[in-house]
């Protein structure tokens, strides 16, 4: 059973934050498998998603060391039936005009779409779970794949939970003033 | 009115009520240093080498609690203060650490003594700021004096490039920092506090293994407080001494590898382990699956990424030591543990572990022995690591609160000298004594150069035995015997002192060691004392590595003890 986790990191845009997280899962001994960064919906707050593998207690380890970080506001696993997970993959194959319309046929039936179509290839874009990319992925193995470029998972919760930006956005009352009285 | 960046980082150290820097100067600290003479109430300590300045730093900030500053220029001056924050990071000391870099334009271009220190300490500090811009100063020094002090307190560099030093900006100095990232918990939990005094309620063999964030937080009157109340003996971690008075009735030594190993075997047969403070370190806790294997576990700390880190935890508890101690103590119930508490003292009566032994030979125990008493017990003792670390751990008894400086996680030789200077710069009231290794002396030695000319009043005490004596008591008993480069060929540590015009004297004979003590005691300013121990005497009880804590090995063939 595969134990990937999910991890949507609110952080904020300061330089060499990604660095920062990078450094973190290599020496904590944690391989990222995929990792996506952009805006959140809140400016100066940028969204990170972060897969990995392990135990759900070794990913609870990261995850706090991950949220230790100054930079990094809130880290949540969204790991589970709650989360709605996408990734975007961009692959080329190899096509010719007898087997085009076979390739056409599998896409549409994947509802991707054909971007580019060249004499001796077309580019499929494809938007979906992880799952759903590689089964692509494996029908269109036989006609040859000359490239591929995927975005890495992005990942929601489903209704009102989730790591919302706006929430975080201002700061609570500062509970860290503690300055040592001796 | 406007201001330099140099002018700036100087009217921040002051607003931080920093007394004392200590550091080297460089081709791009030129604006800051010439700036500096601006600032008398700033007292710069020029010190011999870039780590002894990081050293003397933390030994400045462990003995007062205060955040500790150290100073380096760019390249070679920043690299050599690496040691020094790592080992600020490991033992969570507050520390700020400025260097210097070259001029922006030139960043990246690998530019003469450019080096990215920012990237070179991503992983051993809190955190740390490469400053861009004038204006953004006043607010980088304000956040990570706030970063380095709070919480789990840490070590944070800002790295400022020359000409942001001579750059032009309003000097304002913030009330109040803005991260939003970062908010420590403080307060524990109400209903995890609950939580724990029902099991403690119900438990019938507790122990108190408290570490390193008793001291930081101050805990020490509600740590005895909740040991008193609950009738629960106290053991503490290497970094944990002095956070409880070992005298004190419910003081059971410290475990580990070579704690007590009384202190080990009530760890082993615990039915509750009330952890504060200290984070289950592998030199503490042995193999980490044999450790208290009847005990459940309930683990207070500041920093929630240690709970659970390397043991599992029955109920965990984020805050404040102090906070969580109080809150704990509102609550707790007065019992006994009367079978207990005998069978410990059973325990300590057959294995006394920190016994020793009779005999005519200088034996090393014997001096920090003396040396205790000599001091009667109210100095601070500052410690490299090895073998005479753990004698001066094991054979000072710590009453007072504070009084053991050590590099714990990192384990730096030749962290004593700078730290005890950095120590007794930060408390000149107290004395200091710096017990030193003949191997990690010899790595920061030169300071001798920064104690004598600051008139720094440390007394040294060099437990000399001619090797790298703690991998030659491994090679001793793993290695069979083969000696491979632990034996050392030692300058005579008194002309080297006398060198520096300080006084010193090499103590031979077992029957000098007294009046040796005396006399540097006696001596106005720093003392040196080379004791010409014996050299081939092992550090027991040990834990052998990859043991278990229960699987204790104390001194064979046991003279009579005394």
């Amino acid at each position: 059973m595969s134990n990937k986790h999910a991890l949507v990191a609110l952080v904020t845009n300061k330089p060499g934050v990604l660095n920062r997280i990078a450094s973190l899962f290599r020496r904590r001994g944690f391989n990222i498998e995929s990792i996506a960064v952009g805006h959140s919906e809140v400016k100066g707050i940028s969204r990170v998603t972060i897969v990995v593998d392990g135990s759900n207690a070794q990913v609870e380890q990261v995850r706090k060391q991950f949220e230790k970080e100054v930079n990094v506001i809130k880290v949540t696993d969204v790991t589970g039936d709650g989360t709605v997970t996408r990734e975007l993959a961009m692959i080329k194959v190899k096509a010719n005009p007898e087997n085009r319309s076979e390739i056409i046929q599998i896409v549409d039936i994947f509802r991707a779409n054909i971007v580019d179509v060249s004499s001796d290839s077309v580019v499929i874009e494809v938007t979906g779970e992880e799952k759903k990319i590689e089964t692509l992925y494996e029908l269109l193995r036989k006609f040859g794949i000359k490239e591929i470029a995927r975005t890495g998972t992005i990942a929601m919760t489903r209704g009102n939970k989730g790591a919302v930006a706006e929430k975080v956005k201002r700061p609570k009352k500062e509970t860290g003033n503690k300055k040592k009285e001796e | 009115m406007k201001k330099t960046g140099a002018q700036i980082i100087c009217e921040s150290l002051v607003k931080e009520d920093v007394e004392v820097v200590f550091g080297i100067l460089g081709g791009v600290l030129l604006p800051l240093y010439d700036t500096l003479p601006q600032y008398p109430q700033l007292r710069h300590i020029l010190v011999a080498h870039e780590q002894g300045a990081a050293h003397a730093a933390e030994g400045y900030a462990r003995a007062t609690g205060k955040v500790g500053v150290c100073i380096a220029t760019s390249g070679p001056g920043a690299t050599n203060l690496v040691t020094g924050i790592a080992d600020a990071y490991l033992d969570s000391v507050p520390m700020i650490a400025l260097t210097g870099q070259v001029v922006r334009s030139l960043i990246g271009k690998d530019a003469f003594q450019e080096i990215d220190i920012t990237g070179i300490t991503l992983p051993i500090t809190k955190h740390n700021y490469l400053v861009t811009d004038t204006a953004s100063m006043a607010e980088t020094v304000k956040e990570a004096f706030y970063l380095a002090g709070t919480g789990r307190t840490g070590p944070v560099l800002i790295d400022i490039p020359k000409d942001v030093q001579t750059g032009q900006a309003e000097f304002k100095y913030p009330e109040k920092v803005n991260l939003k990232g970062y908010r420590p918990t403080l307060k524990g939990h109400p209903a995890q506090i609950k939580k724990a005094v029902e099991i403690i309620k119900e438990a019938k063999k507790p122990v108190l293994l408290t570490g390193r964030g008793i001291i930081i937080s101050g805990a020490y009157d509600e740590l005895k407080q909740l040991a008193e109340a609950a009738q629960i003996p106290v053991i503490t971690t290497l970094l944990g001494i002095s956070g409880f008075p070992e005298s004190h009735v419910l003081s059971y030594g410290w475990l580990g590898m070579h704690g007590m190993a009384y202190a080990n075997m009530a760890i082993d047969d615990a039915d509750l382990i009330i952890a504060v403070g200290m984070r289950f370190d592998d030199r503490a806790t042995g193999k980490v699956s044999g450790f208290a294997p009847n005990a459940k576990i309930i683990h207070i700390d500041i920093d929630p990424a240690e709970i659970g880190k390397n043991v599992r935890v029955d109920v965990p508890i984020v805050g404040d030591a102090k906070d969580v101690l109080k809150s704990l103590n509102k609550i707790i119930e007065v019992t006994e543990h009367v079978e207990w508490l005998q069978q410990l003292d059973e325990w300590r009566r057959d294995h006394p572990s920190i016994a020793i032994r009779e005999t005519e030979k200088m034996l090393p125990q014997y001096v920090v022995r003396q040396i205790y008493h000599a001091t009667k017990g109210d100095a601070i003792i500052v410690t490299g690591v090895g073998q005479h670390q753990m004698w001066a751990a094991q054979h000072y008894w710590f009453d007072e609160p504070n009084s053991l400086i050590t590099s714990g996680g990192l384990g730096t030789m030749g962290f004593e000298l700078p730290a005890a200077m950095g120590a007794k710069v930060g408390r000149p009231d107290k004395t200091v004594w710096c017990i030193a290794g003949d191997g990690g002396f010899q790595m920061t030695m030169q300071e001798l150069a920064t104690i004598a000319k600051e008139k720094i009043g440390v007394k040294i005490a060099i437990l000399n035995n001619g090797f790298l004596g703690m991998v030659r008591q491994w090679q001793e008993l793993f290695y069979e015997k083969r000696y491979v480069d632990t034996p050392l060929s030692c300058p005579d540590f008194v002309k080297i002192a006398e060198a520096y015009c300080i006084p010193g004297m090499t103590v031979k004979t077992k029957d000098e060691v007294i009046p040796a003590i005396e006399k540097a005691m006696a001596t106005e300013g720093p003392y040196l004392l080379n004791f010409m121990v014996e050299p081939e005497e092992n550090v027991y009880p040990m834990v052998p590595p990859g043991a278990s804590l229960a699987e204790v090995m104390e001194e064979p063939q046991r003279e009579v003890a005394k």
